[in-house]
């Protein structure tokens, strides 16, 4: 079976964003992109699937500037098969992400599409849902495990209590928690070879979908600082000021 | 305007994200009615007309929602929700599951976790793991809306008196089914509502060493989390992960043991009104949000806490 898989170019978790200074919106000039990390657990799910001889081809989708492409390519150095570009340099919100892949989906008919629960920069988690309302199809979120049986696939998922594990009719929905997978490192060959797999574009206008944002951001502003606070010398005086000072035990 | 509050419960009983939840409906104004969906949810629906500054509450007890199944309760939501200014649900992995779903049937571009009403269109939320906060205002003519519980103080759970209805409307997509669940048991409080927690890293080792913390947890009535890296090496479950992908609290007194502090745990529990950090590595980041610092040894120092307290 097809899957489509969607990755997200976001800024690196490793990177300590801040806004800038008039508060219109976040600095991210000259910072490190990456692949979403949920989204990269995503392609590896796929990827394992496809080794196991459940998946047949895996097709990565990005939304955004030209620069997605990277992203895209990443995936593909991972064992994607081929891509597809929707360029646009405009704001995407959810809602315009879902409606994009709703698209794709009627002209791919994938099986399954897996995505991440969040990225980490919007934090959002919205986009998985979204599509799912948007195809009819149930939805597999935060998901901890992926096995699929026959015309079906049982997902569990990590929710606050625990774990719950639900079956969907395929075609389905699925999106990435943290514990899914490790995912691999593209070889040097791989990353070699993904050069060569096909990558098409297209843009949200060729896809008939109406990206207006439906929300503005007014602005954006640091969150409250924490005073810095003590260093103690002993078990014995931080339980004096736990009792006297801040007064909580 | 009217407001539409999904309540969060489990059949049995209602969870307090509700009444977090609600707090921030009566801080946006208007009617608020609550919609309790499950299958024998009947004592929930009496809790819920409870609560003070209820309007309504509207309860649709089917089979086809006993599960909480998004794809089911979405399509009961959407249904009735049409006929609100704002639909709103408890950021929890119930409301995040099913309120997307909600907007998207809707045609709306639903807001997440947000954690202030600055008016009826304009909220702020976190972005970029809690390292920036936006302001946004929304043009949908509904508003979709799931609220971070620990921003917002619960509302009284009693001084109410609703008028109760029932809901005769059986959505069931067809598309997906229950198949079962694994669900932690703890006499301990919950991470989310407990005054206290205390959370433990990979410096704590192994499984077995979170037993110092329970200890001391228990002493304290605190609640036991964890970093990312100590559920990912199986010490403890997931439900116990703190942070931008796990759980965000905010209690009196949260107490970080053999953590370093990396940005994304930080996002879920730097607003806690008093922290505390035991580490051995005088250098990590963790300290430079602690209010009590403590360079130690964890193995020594928390069971020496036990017992001094
Ligand atoms: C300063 C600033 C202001 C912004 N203002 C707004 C605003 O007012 N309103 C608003 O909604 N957004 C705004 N955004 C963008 C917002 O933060 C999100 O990046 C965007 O809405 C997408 O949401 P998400 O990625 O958090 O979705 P999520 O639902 O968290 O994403 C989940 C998954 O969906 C898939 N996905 C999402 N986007 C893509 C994509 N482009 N390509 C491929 N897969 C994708 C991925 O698999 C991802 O893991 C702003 C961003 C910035 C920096
Ligand atoms: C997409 C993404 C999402 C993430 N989401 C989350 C999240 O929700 N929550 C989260 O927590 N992390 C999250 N992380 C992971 C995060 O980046 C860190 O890797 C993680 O928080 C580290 O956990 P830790 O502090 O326990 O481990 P480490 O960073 O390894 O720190 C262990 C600490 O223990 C101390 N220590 C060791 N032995 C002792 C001893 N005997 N006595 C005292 N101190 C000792 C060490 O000095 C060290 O500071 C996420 C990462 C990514 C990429």
């Amino acid at each position: 079976m097809k899957v489509l898989v969607a990755v997200k170019r976001v800024v690196d978790y490793n990177v300590k964003v801040r806004p800038k200074a008039d508060g219109s919106d976040v600095d991210t000039a000259n910072v490190k992109m990456s692949i979403n990390p949920f989204c990269e657990i995503a392609v590896e799910e796929a990827v394992r699937l496809k080794e196991k001889g459940v998946v047949s081809e895996i097709v990565a989708v990005s939304m955004g500037p030209k620069q997605c492409q990277e992203q895209i390519r990443t995936a593909l150095a991972l064992g994607a098969d081929r891509g597809i570009l929707v360029e646009t340099d405009a704001e995407l919100q959810p809602l315009a992400v879902a409606k994009c892949l709703k698209a794709l989906v009627d002209k791919e008919e994938p099986q399954m599409v897996i995505m991440g629960k969040q990225s980490i920069d919007g934090d959002n988690n919205q986009t998985g849902q979204m599509l799912g309302a948007l195809t009819g199809m149930g939805q597999g979120t935060f998901a901890s495990e992926v096995t699929v049986e026959g015309e079906s696939v049982k997902v569990t998922r990590e929710i606050d209590g625990g774990l719950q594990t639900v079956e969907l009719k395929l075609p389905a929905i699925v999106t990435t928690d943290l514990r899914l997978n490790e995912p691999r490192y593209a070889s040097l060959p791989n990353i070699m070879k993904a050069k060569k797999k096909p990558l098409d574009t297209t843009n949200p206008e060729e896809l008939g979908v109406d990206i207006t944002p439906r929300t503005k951001t007014l602005k954006v502003e640091p969150p409250a600082e924490r005073q810095a606070g003590v260093k103690v010398a002993d078990v014995a005086e931080l339980v004096e000021k736990l009792k006297n000072e801040a007064k909580v035990i | 305007m009217s407001i539409l509050v999904i309540a969060e419960h489990d059949n049995a009983e209602l969870k307090g994200a509700t009444l977090n939840t609600i707090a921030a409906a009566k801080a946006m104004g208007g009617d608020i009615d609550v919609l309790v969906a499950g299958a024998g949810c009947g004592a929930v629906g009496e809790a819920a007309a409870k609560i003070e500054g209820v309007n309504k509450v509207l309860v649709a007890d089917n089979a086809a929602y006993e599960h909480q199944l998004a794809e089911n309760v979405a399509k009961l939501v959407a249904d009735l929700g049409k006929d609100y200014s704002h639909i709103l649900a408890p950021a929890t992995t119930t409301g995040k599951n099913m309120l997307p779903r909600v907007a998207a049937l809707l045609d709306v571009q639903p807001i997440s976790d947000i954690i202030a009403v600055e008016s009826a269109d304009t909220f702020k939320r976190p972005i970029y793991a809690g390292n920036v906060i936006a302001t946004v205002q929304s043009s949908d003519a509904i508003k979709v809306i799931t609220v971070r519980t620990t921003a917002f103080d619960a509302v009284p759970a009693e001084g109410g008196s609703a008028a109760v209805e029932s809901v005769d409307i059986a959505d069931d997509a067809g598309v997906s089914s229950f198949v079962g669940e694994e669900l932690a048991v703890s006499d301990r409080p919950e991470l989310t509502s407990a005054r206290v927690v205390i959370s433990g890293g990979r410096g704590m080792q192994n499984g077995d060493n979170f037993e110092m913390l329970y200890k001391l947890a228990d002493k304290l009535g605190a609640a036991v989390g964890a970093s990312r890296a100590a559920v990912d090496a199986g010490f403890v479950p997931n439900d116990m992960q703190v942070g931008q992908t796990g759980k965000i609290v905010a209690p009196d007194l949260y107490i970080a043991v053999g953590i370093s502090g990396a940005i994304q745990h930080l996002a879920g529990m730097k607003d806690s009104k008093v922290i505390v950090a035991i580490n051995k590595d005088e250098e990590a980041p963790i300290f430079s949000v602690a209010d009590y610092g403590l360079v130690a040894d964890l193995f020594e120092a928390v069971p020496e806490l036990e017992t001094k307290l």
